[in-house]
């Protein structure tokens, strides 16, 4: 019958327009600002700089301004110049530090290859949406001030991948401080007692003398 | 299907004046592609599409390569054994070669009637100035139609007998072939506050004190 | 002047509607449609000559959009082009990444993978659903139908996007594969959520045709509008849901068999006239299509790896060679054309896009029909101008 393909269709607007008052499959929306939906924890925006502790967060930067991310980031929005001295990190260490640290976030297509692509863990993704600035040039250049946030601040975003980063950095932390204490160790047993006897001959076989060319 | 060398065979058979000279493709895909002269190329293409052992009737993609003019630098070892019998006497000799650009149209072919593919074919110019028009496929594959005035327009090849032969992304009055190797971009450096490497340079050029990159950072209270 | 050869048209831009005297056929109109027209889809812009409603002439522009992503790509680091491969085709950058991952994995000879694979045929697959009930959603938009098809088909689109947000990080802007499997794994509870939506989506499917499947208005609006004959489809090199249907079973997925596909029960729909009512339908038999092969996917995905432990994401620079590779996208078959000379970019990097050549026979498609059907039309072939223009 024609029109039955209407009236069907009527039917199907009809039982949303009603279900929109009751049906919780049909409730959808969300009133913004009142109301906000919960983020994903997977979910990225903007890159910031993790530091170690909220108290003297550009003392304590993990990034080492080794200008990785600067070199692979597609758009060209990150701007590093290095320290001419070194500080110590967290774990004691001297390093070179950022002394300036620059992202363009009106040019960052957040796409997290910096993140990707830290050895350090030093970068990571905020989930700030909510950026607006009057001036395109200052307002949207972040700097390593606006850039730093702590750690506990990185665990509240993303707590599994911040769970897994915090381990695997106390390990190597570790190994690299058991690494030291054995090389001090060595040392100063080298120190101690001097060589009285030849060291042991190497474990390989050594390579056959050239042989002459042949006359 | 066939491989690339038997088609090549089989089109020297069939077209004996033409030259049709196979490229090879190191890498894990070995896709072999052919390259054919300017002037059997459309002959050659309706061969392909028509050709019931091939049916190459599907171009799937259409596009231009630029290879400026390189200096190849080739060694040569020339070893003279010594009369009075002491060891060989080896001479290095290094000549360079110019070997002169042109620019490359590759074509995709795949065949919807038979299920396989792809045969690649290539056509080059016979410089990358003044002798830089091919045939058009577009009366072979209509699906060169578009992509034939891209490749015109971003590279700068003019296909002899394309029905509708202009500018597609850029605009009309546009001068140069920007996907050319050689394009060199207009000056219109706009100030950006994280330039690098060549906009860095450009941005010194149009603000030679102080350089832009140099942003001072102000110690947040 | 002969009916089919009007005069050269003024392509100035500003010069929107000329009367054009024709003393044989009385007036012809030139109306310049976009490149900023609520029906175009983007900054897509077409040069109609009208004789009274009729087209009798259509040429599309191009290049609104331009930003010579293959230069940016050649002047990029193979990994630095993927997150711009989510900006060609903004709706379905899973498919993007998908092909574009496939191209420098067969240029270096990269293995992926199990898991890595199912995934990859699972975010196409519902990429596959975004981009179709999207089209039917803009179709209906077109026809005139405003608002409420549109809204139906976003809402499930949101779902969608939802899933590859908490994936990805990205709703739109995934850039989620890697050369060697994927990014990161699911998060736990992930897998769950998609065979929900998987489940839900039939019936969702059944509420949208019985609005519009069978409503007396669209099939008047397209039935015998804008017909594609099988031989000028194959020959201008159109391809996905209008190849097919053209009438023409040729679907990558089925011909090349890349990825895991063979390893699937499904079936490729196709259309018996090739117009703009075949084109709506082949993509929603396509949707139920794309749910069996989900549920397929979800049931047998295994545990393991998602990355080929030998793949590198820094310093990647491939042997020299050269490949050209194509995958099924909602919209057709979008391939990559790459040359390695053996540095970190690539030599030559070429997209071939869908939309940009199933554009070619637009006009053949639209002579005769009035301008009304014009916009139905190009509605009905699915173009994303970012791919357009790239």
């Amino acid at each position: 019958m024609l029109g039955s393909g209407l009236l069907q269709g009527l039917a199907v607007t009809a039982k949303n327009f009603v279900g929109s008052f009751h049906d919780p499959k049909r409730f959808v929306t969300t009133q913004y600002p009142e109301e906000k939906t919960r983020l994903p924890e997977a979910y990225r925006n903007f890159p910031f700089l993790v530091s170690e502790n909220a108290e003297d967060p550009m003392g304590t930067l993990r990034c080492v301004a080794c200008q990785i991310c600067e070199k692979e980031c597609p758009p060209q929005c990150i701007y590093i110049e290095k320290s001419k001295d070194k500080k110590p990190d967290a774990s004691g260490k001297q390093q070179i530090y950022p002394a300036v640290f620059d992202i363009d976030t009106a040019v960052c297509m957040s796409c997290q290859i910096c993140v990707e692509v830290c050895p350090f863990d030093a970068i990571k993704m905020d989930q700030v949406f909510e950026l607006a600035a009057t001036d395109r040039f200052t307002g949207l250049m972040l700097d390593r001030h606006a850039l730093a946030k702590p750690n506990s601040y990185f665990h509240q975003l993303h707590p599994t991948e911040a769970a897994e980063v915090d381990d695997r950095l106390a390990t190597e932390r570790k190994a690299a401080e058991e690494k030291a204490r054995a090389a001090a160790a060595a040392k100063a047993a080298a120190a101690a007692k001097p060589p009285a006897v030849p060291p042991p001959p190497p474990a390989v076989v050594p390579l056959p003398p050239p042989v002459p060319p042949a006359a | 299907m066939e491989t690339p060398d038997q088609i090549r065979d089989r089109l020297l058979s069939r077209f004996p004046g033409a030259a049709v000279s196979l490229i090879s493709n190191p890498g894990p895909a070995a896709q072999h592609s052919l390259l054919l002269d300017a002037a059997d190329a459309r002959a050659i293409a309706t061969f392909l599409r028509d050709d019931p052992g091939l049916q190459l009737d599907f171009c799937s993609n259409v596009t231009g390569v630029d290879w400026p003019d390189r200096e190849i630098v080739e060694t040569t070892r020339t070893s003279t054994p010594d009369p009075a019998g002491g060891p060989a006497k080896v001479v290095e000799q290094k000549t360079k070669r110019l070997q002169p650009g042109c620019l490359e149209v590759v074509y995709h072919l795949y065949s919807v009637a038979l299920l396989h593919g792809p045969v690649v074919l290539r056509l080059r110019t016979g410089n990358r100035s003044d002798q830089v028009s091919l045939p058009s496929l577009t009366p072979v594959w209509r699906a060169c139609e578009f992509q034939e005035r891209e490749v015109f327009d971003l590279f700068g090849v003019v296909f002899e007998g394309h029905p509708d032969l202009r500018r597609i992304l850029m605009w009309d009055g546009f001068k140069d072939h920007p996907m050319r190797k050689d394009y060199v971009e207009p000056d219109d450096y706009e100030w950006e506050p994280t330039p690098h490497g060549d906009v860095l340079a450009k941005a010194k050029r149009h603000y030679p004190t102080p350089a832009p990159a140099v942003v001072k950072e102000e110690p947040k209270p | 002047m002969s009916f089919s050869d009007p005069s050269p048209l003024s392509a100035a831009p500003g010069a929107s509607v000329r009367a054009v005297h024709d003393e044989f056929h009385g007036d012809l109109l030139e109306v310049s449609m976009g490149p900023h027209h609520p029906s175009t889809h983007g900054v897509f812009r077409m040069m109609v000559t009208l004789d009274g409603e009729t087209v009798v002439k259509l040429k599309p522009v191009f290049g609104y959009l331009h930003r010579n992503h293959e230069k940016i790509g050649e002047n990029t680091s193979y990994l630095g082009s993927m997150p711009y491969t989510d900006r060609l085709d903004y709706l379905c950058s899973m498919t993007n990444n998908w092909a574009y991952a496939l191209a420098v994995e067969k240029l270096a000879g990269q293995a992926v993978p199990e898991r890595a694979e199912y995934l990859r045929v699972i975010l196409a697959e519902l990429t596959r659903l975004l981009n179709h009930t999207c089209l039917a959603g803009f179709l209906l938009q077109d026809c005139g139908a405003s608002g409420t098809p549109l809204m139906y088909a976003f809402r499930e689109r949101e779902k969608i996007l939802d899933l590859f947000e908490s994936l990805s990080g990205s709703r739109m802007m995934c850039n989620y594969q890697r050369f060697g499997g994927c990014r990161v794994d699911a998060p736990a509870g992930w897998l769950d959520a998609a065979r929900a939506l998987t489940d839900g989506y039939g019936s969702f499917l059944d509420e949208y045709e019985a609005l519009l499947t069978g409503n007396e208005i669209l099939m008047a609006r397209t039935q015998g509008i804008g017909c594609l004959s099988a031989k000028l489809a194959v020959s201008a090199g159109v391809t996905g849901p209008l190849l097919r249907a053209a009438g023409v079973a040729y679907d990558l997925r089925k011909v090349d068999g890349y990825g895991f596909y063979p390893r699937f029960d499904f079936r490729v729909p196709l259309g018996a006239h090739g117009d703009t009512y075949d084109r709506y339908m082949v993509r929603v038999l396509e949707m139920r299509e794309s749910i069996r092969i989900l549920q397929q996917a979800l049931r047998d995905i295994p545990a393991g790896p998602i990355m080929d432990p030998k793949a590198k994401l820094r310093g990647f620079r491939p042997k020299p060679g050269e490949v050209y590779s194509r995958i099924e996208g909602p919209k057709g078959e979008i391939g990559f054309h790459l040359i390695s000379e053996g540095g970190p970019n690539p030599y030559r990097y070429r997209v071939r896009p869908p939309s940009l050549i199933n554009l070619t026979i637009l006009e053949d498609l639209c002579l005769g029909h009035s301008i009304a059907d014009a916009v139905v039309i190009l509605g009905s072939i699915d173009i994303v101008l970012g791919e357009v223009d790239r």
